[in-house]
């Protein structure tokens, strides 16, 4: 029995825990016990808390037998190493953090577990969240549980979220936290067949979660469906005093959004987003895709996007800058770990160097670079005002449509080390999700075919700012008729 | 704006870097590869357009300058690399 509890969806086990079917120990235990199995292949946790999992799914089970059971009572779920846990080492995946561990815990993970969820453990991630196929992890890279067919070459699960999306995809939780800043719930789940939702900036609180470019970053859920992702973002969502840029809205019921129908909504297709050396497949799945929304109704309009080439070039001025700010405060001074030099400023190089992996330090540099003296206005001004215009396009295609659909990633998952030589090829991975971050957007990736090899396609809806629940109405549409339920083979 | 090896170097040092001599042309070149890429922000008619500073517009909220944390010494300390008598303990700045 315990192998299928692993299986369930959120919703689903939600359900069997009300029915007292089974008890959350026993849907811990069997999550703990597939951890167990499949993390020596997959690498997808690098903190497991099974002694804290236990307490958290026993306390849950006394408070459902009481009847006093909250929305997330007992479910299990990965949390994402950027978000500060109190007790438990936090380094977002970085060798400078050394063995970080919080006196606090940051809003988000404290909504869910005031909700009643169990922390399995840490997820791997890349370091800062900077990559986007794990593999700047301080940890190793996390393998995806999907293969090309019976190739046994090792593919990447995406990132930076692929800790997250990899243990959702092989039942390793009921669902995961995760975080965006140009892509990294989005492309993940697109490469493991899971859901992903990064919600309107300003939405979910960013207070201890470690900060990586602050205008950007936004937290979300990876989960198994479209409904699961909208349980996990209402518990994640909300104001909170201690981030000034926190909406203080009341947060909606989004799993009510899911089922709605989408009859009469104008659905915007960017023509921007027909990229060259787009594989044939994916162009075909967003017509598919088209097609599937105007059987339910929708009515598909062509738009017009024009500054979206220019997206991931503005970000990564505006991203390397916040991020080069953000990570001064690594000194080796108050936390993580420090190296000894002869004098204060070479004790800084020294801890820093030895801390940074080579693409955060390429990140600090590009960073500090465009924000010195003499460059600021030819790079860092210019850059935001070309977000302005990415923000603006949007604007102005929000006139005549109610969401926009387009493909997640423009290929499948690709093996570990075939893009890491070469940073640029590596960025361009966040070509159709690097907009929706630059203009505050919400944008879901869902599931939506296998391509020849067996590897899943995700399509991505995004919205308007603050309307996550005509994305979720938009992408339950599209999921109810993708009718997508492959799994990967277990091969861990 | 090509970057030299130079400005590599002062670059490493404006950001406490400290990056090995072996390693300063190859950073120069990603670095460069980097930034010729972003080059083409500057066909982008940007005149008279006001730089983005928030994702979402709202005004940012305000509250009393008061105290609403603190007294935790032992919390702040926690993870120091050194620390002594409730001080952090850091290398000597002045000779």
């Amino acid at each position: 029995m315990s192998a299928d509890l692993t299986k369930l969806t959120l919703k689903d086990a939600l359900d069997g825990l009300d029915r007292k079917a089974f008890s959350s120990r026993e849907l811990t235990d069997a999550f703990l016990a597939a951890i167990d199995a499949a993390n020596p292949a997959l690498n997808a946790y690098v903190v497991v808390t099974a002694n804290k999992a236990r307490a958290m799914a026993d306390a849950a089970d006394a408070r459902r037998a009481k009847g006093e059971a909250r929305p997330l009572d007992g479910a299990p779920l990965g949390i994402k190493d950027l978000f500060c846990t109190e007790g438990v080492r936090s380094t977002a995946c970085s060798a400078v953090l050394g063995n970080f561990t919080p006196t606090y815990e940051s809003t988000v993970t404290a909504r869910l577990f005031g909700d009643g969820a169990v922390m399995l453990g840490k997820l791997n991630m890349d370091e800062f969240a900077m990559g986007s196929s794990n593999e700047t992890s301080a940890f190793g890279p996390v393998v995806s549980p999907w293969r090309r067919g019976n190739d046994v070459a090792k593919l990447t699960p995406g990132g930076s979220s692929g800790g997250s999306a990899a243990a959702v995809a092989a039942d390793l939780c009921l669902g995961a936290t995760a975080t965006d800043t140009g892509g990294s719930i989005r492309q993940p789940a697109a490469f493991t067949g899971t859901v992903g939702i990064k919600p309107t900036y300003g939405r979910c609180s960013r207070w201890g979660i470690v900060a990586f470019a602050s205008s950007l970053d936004q937290a979300g859920p990876i989960a198994k469906t479209v409904e699961d992702s909208a349980i996990l973002l209402r518990s994640m969502a909300g104001h909170d005093p201690k981030d000034s840029t926190s909406l203080p809205l009341e947060t909606p019921d989004f799993a009510k959004a899911c089922g709605r129908s989408v009859k009469g909504l104008r659905i915007g297709i960017p023509k921007e987003y027909r990229v060259d050396g787009m594989p044939a497949e994916i162009e075909a799945l967003w017509r598919q895709g088209m097609a599937w929304l105007k059987d339910a109704g929708c009515e598909i309009v062509d738009i017009s996007l024009p500054h979206t080439k220019y997206a991931l070039p503005a970000y990564y001025i505006v991203a390397p800058a916040e991020a080069s700010s953000n990570l001064a405060r690594y000194d080796g001074m108050r936390f993580g770990a420090r190296a000894d030099g002869r004098d204060l400023t070479e004790t800084y190089e020294k801890s820093r160097a030895q801390g940074f992996g080579r693409e955060v330090q390429r990140r600090i540099l590009i960073g500090t670079y465009v924000l010195s003296a003499g460059y600021y206005d030819a790079y860092y001004l210019r850059a935001q005002k070309v977000r302005q215009r990415i923000a603006q396009d949007f604007r102005d295609a929000y006139e005549k449509v109610d969401a926009i659909l387009t493909p997640t990633a423009p290929s499948a998952a690709f093996g570990l080390g075939e893009k890491s030589g070469d940073p640029v090829q590596m960025y361009l991975n966040d070509i159709f999700t690097v907009t929706a971050n630059l203009a505050g957007l919400p944008g879901i990736s869902l599931p939506a075919a296998l391509d020849s090899a067996g590897l899943p396609l995700g399509l991505q809806v995004i919205g308007r700012a603050l309307d996550e629940e005509t994305v979720f109405a938009v992408a339950g549409a599209v999921e109810k008729a993708a009718g997508y339920t492959a799994k990967p083979a277990r091969w861990w | 704006m090509a970057i030299d090896e130079n400005t590599v170097r002062r670059v490493a040092h404006l950001a406490r870097l400290a990056l090995p001599e072996e390693r300063v042309a190859p950073m120069a070149a990603e670095l460069n590869g980097i930034l010729a890429w972003i080059e083409q922000l500057g066909e982008v008619d940007v005149e008279g357009v006001e730089p983005m500073t928030s994702a979402v517009a709202v005004a940012l909220p305000m509250r009393d300058d008061v105290v609403t944390d603190g007294g935790a010494p032992v919390r702040v300390l926690a993870n120091a690399p050194k620390s002594e008598d409730g001080f952090f303990v850091v290398p000597k700045v002045v000779e």
